[in-house]
């Protein structure tokens, strides 16, 4: 079993800068998405939300050390991915809202974000159907011959869907510079993953594909995680070889705004145990207290802050429009589509 | 002007547009050492090399997601299936991912994609490899949809779905690949998406049919001509989606009558659509009850006569053309 | 449940009529269909019959009333039922037009022209191909199948579908049917006003004809006449005459005059069709069939019964039918589709030793003809005088339909038949 060791001198030698950053935009995640379930309880968001809260030490540990031309591309629980890849959270909450500023005019939703400044592909609601396009951005990047990298986020149910394999498969043969982060989160909606997958550890599947790495690690220390993806994002942005990593994870709400955080899937006591000894962000704050990296004021101050933005998202969101009824007939086609009103006259 | 089959303008048609534009790739199963299992990609590896002529494994949904992510970052991939019926494996690619991206996000994304390959019966090949399945990419707000029955026709259009910035799904004849034609050589020849063609002129009736059937149509044309004096105008639409119907309409309001042929099943099928199209926009102009040609109502049978009597052929155009005109 | 019995709207230009007698009266009881009273109209007398049943509860018009049609001539109800409403309703105004009588009004006249199917006929030469199933009628329990081009044609053509039949499958109306009946050419399809007049064709005014109306009507009244007279040579007519009531001796059969003019204008008309008209306001109703109205002078007037579809009919028949309609006319018991809507209406005075005349129109109809006394005059024939007979008629034409050459072309085959009688049997 590759399982990669922890850090020996425990901050990766980073700076306070990064360190902190690192915090900020967990503590951030966490305030965003709770305030994305308030917002969908009020019925500002409708559809399917998927929260993210007790995960976000992978995202933020996978994305802070990538350059800003490299690509992120996840699946339908990408709120945090986003807000990580730089993308305005008032486009976010706008866009949850279903308002005409959202990041995709209100056409997309929680479940397909996209901002292509940043370099965030997306935002993919169908389980296992972006690993493909994974592939053909890291195939992409070889064709132009530049040194990015693509790194994609996948829920762990993924590693039993064909596409898996189809994408690993290609990824290792056209050897293509791209990280395949599995955020074992324990459970595929409502199903253990012992469940539904046929192997103890997923990365484990990486031994599939020649010059493909597979590590486990604990995906609830950040700084393990920024590590590994680190070593991984060497190898693909060097040496043009793919990763798969599984994070293991907790999600301590449920699968989505529609589920419940336990019940016949999984305990009560069990969400507790980990939200009180597995909580990615107080780890954190006793990793870095434990270093004397920061004090209970800057907590504080960072929590302010995020607060801050999280209103302000909410404020934008509120006050920006419904998209105008046009937009229904745009953006299907690069040119305008008169059809469709054609054979609908009285819509 | 060459006379050359519809598989050499393909061939043209890819080696035009990946000499024009570097962003063009192709990819698909045995399309690049085995020159390709219609030969349609003939030559294009040593012309290209791998990684704008790739191999692709027996993964369907695998490539056809490679494309749509190359296609994300702004490359022009062409996705190639050996036969369309395979494609059905890589269909969240085509319909999830391709047509909705540009929707979805907002407008961020184009989609500069070619899916194409060949569609319909071949000889024998049964129920799976023998579909034509246009009405299912048709239905997709996002693909375009293309079907050449010409070599001429697959050239021109072949070289616009590359250069088109949406996802187009082109749907060659499987036994098309060897029939002839004058096409032009010049390289900046193309034939425009969304644009009909009248292949044949008439007064007492419209066929309206694309891909393979054009030509059961046109046999069909001229039988009515010689046995009833039925003077038939033969329209192919070439491009699906968007369809251009101004040109079916302008012939519908001239004949009256309207017989649509295609070789996909009757429900929910291709025509189904010509129909409601012609009906909303013409209904006043309508002498009979527009008549459909289809692909029998069954899966693809492999006993040689069964499959010939699955086919819209000529002699069923026939009847229904003369129904369409009351004639016995 | 009451019943009203009210003044019919009974032929197409009738406005008021008068109560003659009230066959019931009140207190009587009635069963549905006994007559209930007698009324006349601007032509005939007819008997009006109760609809339901009950007793003749009041009597609103006395015998020799004369009111609009529409009006409450009577209520039938029973003997304690309520009918105060429909009186006070009586009171307020005439009920409305006699078309009323479909939903709820009592009475009809006995006569009311049963919507007399007008027998359209399909010529198989204007078919282009056979057809499966052929000449089916389009009508399908009261709704016409017709192709959606079909319906728009005849709807530009003021063409009634449900006179057609269709050739399409079946029985469907379709371009070819609709093209057919506006063609003048063949006579293959046929559109039928309503009644028992006769099926027309509908020709659009052209700017010209519409500004020959125009102008016209404004010189000389509603309809503005011009006349054409012709003298006939009658001996082989009268021989022809002569030699058939030899042939018929014995059967009580006997053709007169007046049915071999009826029978030679029928002939004549068929030859042209653009004088067997109607000028219809914004378009010209061009018959496929010829109606003859012949004028019969009664005691206090006028009628003109009308002879329908003369063309495939004989000699002996057409007798028949007229002794049979001029009887009647005399009884007044003529009904109004009897005596309503000729294609070509033929006056004759000659009995009345008239040698010439001009008679007026009868609307809708673009054409009378006024027929004198066929008297014996010298006549020069290739250069000698000799002694013939003969006969001069006159043709009233509606100017707005029909034009100076095409009556005299027309009176000129109307001429060549009568002296050459044998081309009546052609």
């Amino acid at each position: 079993m590759a399982t990669r060791t922890k850090p020996t001198d425990g901050l990766l030698g980073l700076d306070r800068g990064p360190l902190i950053e690192m915090l900020r935009w967990m503590i951030l995640g966490r305030r965003y998405e709770e305030k994305s379930a308030e917002m969908y309880q009020m019925g500002q968001i409708g559809g399917f939300c998927h929260l993210y809260i007790g995960q976000e030490s992978v995202a933020v540990g996978a994305i802070t050390p990538l350059r800003d031309d490299d690509y992120v591309i996840t699946a339908y629980r990408d709120h945090v991915h986003g807000l990580v890849c730089g993308m305005d959270p008032r486009a976010i909450m706008a866009e949850l809202f279903g308002r005409v500023d959202g990041c995709s005019r209100g056409k997309g939703g929680s479940m397909h974000l996209f901002d292509r400044d940043a370099n965030f592909m997306g935002g993919h609601a169908i389980v296992g159907g972006h690993l493909p396009i994974a592939a053909g951005i890291g195939y992409a990047i070889r064709y132009r011959d530049t040194d990015q990298v693509c790194i994609c986020f996948l829920g762990d149910s993924v590693a039993n869907i064909g596409a898996f394999n189809e994408s690993l498969n290609m990824a290792a043969l056209f050897q293509l510079p791209v990280v395949f982060i599995i955020e074992n989160n324990q459970y595929g909606m409502g199903t253990a993953v012992s469940r539904a997958a046929a192997i103890e550890n997923l990365a484990d599947r990486a031994c599939a594909y020649e010059g493909m790495q597979g590590w486990t690690i604990d995906g609830t220390e950040v700084l393990e995680v920024r590590e590994t993806v680190e070593a991984a994002v060497d190898r693909a942005r060097v040496h043009k070889l793919p990763t798969l990593i599984e994070a293991n994870t907790y999600r301590f709400v449920g699968h989505s705004m529609s589920d419940p955080n336990y019940g016949h899937y999984r305990t009560k006591e069990e969400v507790h145990h980990f939200k009180a000894h597995d909580d990615p962000i107080k780890r954190y704050i006793e990793t870095l207290k434990k270093h004397q990296m920061i004090t209970d004021a800057d907590i504080e101050e960072i929590e302010t802050e995020a607060r801050r933005i999280v209103d302000e998202s909410v404020e934008f969101a509120n006050n920006s429009p419904e998209p105008p009824a046009d937009d229904l007939y745009t953006d299907i086609y690069a040119e305008p589509y008169p059809d469709a009103k054609r054979r609908d006259p009285w819509r | 002007m060459a006379l050359m089959t519809y598989r050499d303008a393909l061939n043209q048609a890819l080696r035009e547009e990946m000499r024009r534009d570097p962003d063009v790739f192709m990819m698909g199963e045995e399309v690049g050492a085995y020159q390709g299992a219609y030969k349609v990609s003939r030559g294009l590896l040593e012309e290209f090399g791998e990684w704008r002529v790739r191999d692709m494994p027996i993964a369907e949904l695998g490539f056809t997601g490679l494309g749509v992510g190359a296609a994300m970052v702004g490359l022009r991939p062409i996705v190639e299936y050996m036969t369309w019926s395979f494609a059905l494996l890589a269909i969240d690619g085509i319909v999830n991912a391709a047509a909705k991206m540009r929707y979805m996000s907002g407008g961020q994304f184009k989609m500069p994609i070619t899916f194409r390959g060949p569609s319909g019966v071949a000889n024998q090949v049964g129920a799976t490899h023998s579909q034509a399945l246009e009405s299912w990419y048709a239905t997709v707000p996002g693909l375009k949809v293309v079907a050449p029955a010409t070599a001429r026709d697959a050239k021109g259009l072949l070289k616009s779905a590359i250069r088109d910035d949406d996802p187009v799904v082109f749907l060659e004849g499987e036994l098309l690949y060897g029939s002839k034609e004058e096409v032009p050589e010049d390289e900046n020849f193309t034939i425009p998406l969304g644009v009909s063609e009248v292949k044949r002129e008439g007064a007492d009736v419209t066929i309206v049919v694309h891909a393979r059937p054009l030509h059961s149509a046109l046999r069909a044309a001229e039988i009515v001509e010689s046995e009833d004096g039925i003077s038939a105008e033969v329209i192919d639409p070439r491009t699906l989606r968007p369809m251009d119907i101004d040109t079916i309409l302008d012939s519908v309001r001239k004949t009256n009558r309207c017989v649509v042929v295609e070789e996909g099943w009757a429900v929910c099928g291709m025509g189904a659509q010509v129909v409601d199209d012609i009906q909303r926009e013409a209904f006043d102009y309508l002498d009979a009850p527009i008549a459909r040609v289809t692909g029998a109502d069954t899966p693809h049978p492999y006993a040689k006569n069964l499959e010939q009597l699955h086919f819209p052929q000529a002699d069923l155009i026939v009847k229904a053309a003369r129904q369409a005109c009351y004639r016995k | 449940m009451a019943t009203r019995i009210v003044m019919s709207k009974l032929s197409p230009t009738m406005e008021e009529g008068r109560v003659l007698h009230w066959v019931k009266k009140e207190g009587d009881p009635v069963e549905p269909g006994d007559v209930v009273v007698e009324v006349e109209t601007d032509k005939a007398t007819m008997e009006v019959e109760a609809m339901g049943a009950g007793v003749l509860r009041k009597i609103l018009v006395e015998d020799g009333g004369t009111v609009p049609t529409g009006t409450l001539l009577g209520v039938v109800a029973a003997p304690d039922e309520d009918i105060s409403a429909i009186l006070a309703e009586a009171e307020a105004g005439a009920v409305a037009e006699a078309t009323a009588a479909t939903d709820g009004a009592a009475a009809v006249a006995a006569a009311t022209p049963a919507t007399a199917e007008a027998p359209a006929t399909v010529s198989a030469a204007a078919v282009e191909v056979a057809v499966e199933p052929a000449h089916q009628p389009a009508g399908d329990g009261g709704r016409v199948k017709a192709s959606p081009l079909a319906k728009r044609m005849a709807r530009e053509n003021g063409i009634r579908l449900e006179q057609l039949n269709g050739s399409g499958t079946g029985g469907r109306i379709i371009k070819r049917d609709i093209e057919a009946a506006v063609s003048g050419g063949v006579a293959a399809t046929t559109v039928a006003a309503v009644g028992s007049e006769a099926p027309y064709q509908q020709v659009e005014l052209s700017q010209i004809r519409k500004a020959i109306a125009r102008n016209l009507v404004t010189s000389m009244g509603p309809i503005p006449h011009f006349f054409l007279t012709i003298e006939i040579d009658m001996n082989r007519a009268l021989d022809l005459r002569a030699e058939l009531n030899k042939s018929l001796e014995g059967s009580g059969a006997k053709i007169g005059v007046n049915e071999i003019l009826i029978k030679t204008a029928a002939q004549a008309l068929a030859e042209h069709p653009n004088v067997n008209v109607a000028f219809a306001d914004d378009h010209i109703r061009r018959f496929t069939r010829v109606d003859v109205g012949v004028a019969v002078a009664v005691p206090d007037g006028l009628i003109t019964p009308v002879l329908r579809n003369i063309g495939p009919k004989g000699l002996r028949q057409i007798s028949a039918e007229l002794r049979d309609m001029v009887d009647r006319a005399r009884g007044k018991k003529l009904a109004p589709e009897e005596y309503y809507g000729a294609t070509f209406t033929i006056s004759n005075l000659g009995m009345y030793g008239i040698d010439e005349f001009t008679a007026v129109i009868n609307p809708p109809a673009a054409t009378i003809m006024a027929v004198g006394a066929t008297v014996e005059k010298p006549v020069v024939v290739d250069g000698s005088v000799q002694v013939r007979k003969r006969m001069r008629v006159t043709l009233s034409c509606d100017h707005r339909a029909v034009d100076g050459a095409m009556g005299a072309e027309f009176l000129a085959t109307f001429r060549d038949m009568l002296e050459n009688p044998l081309r009546l049997v052609l």
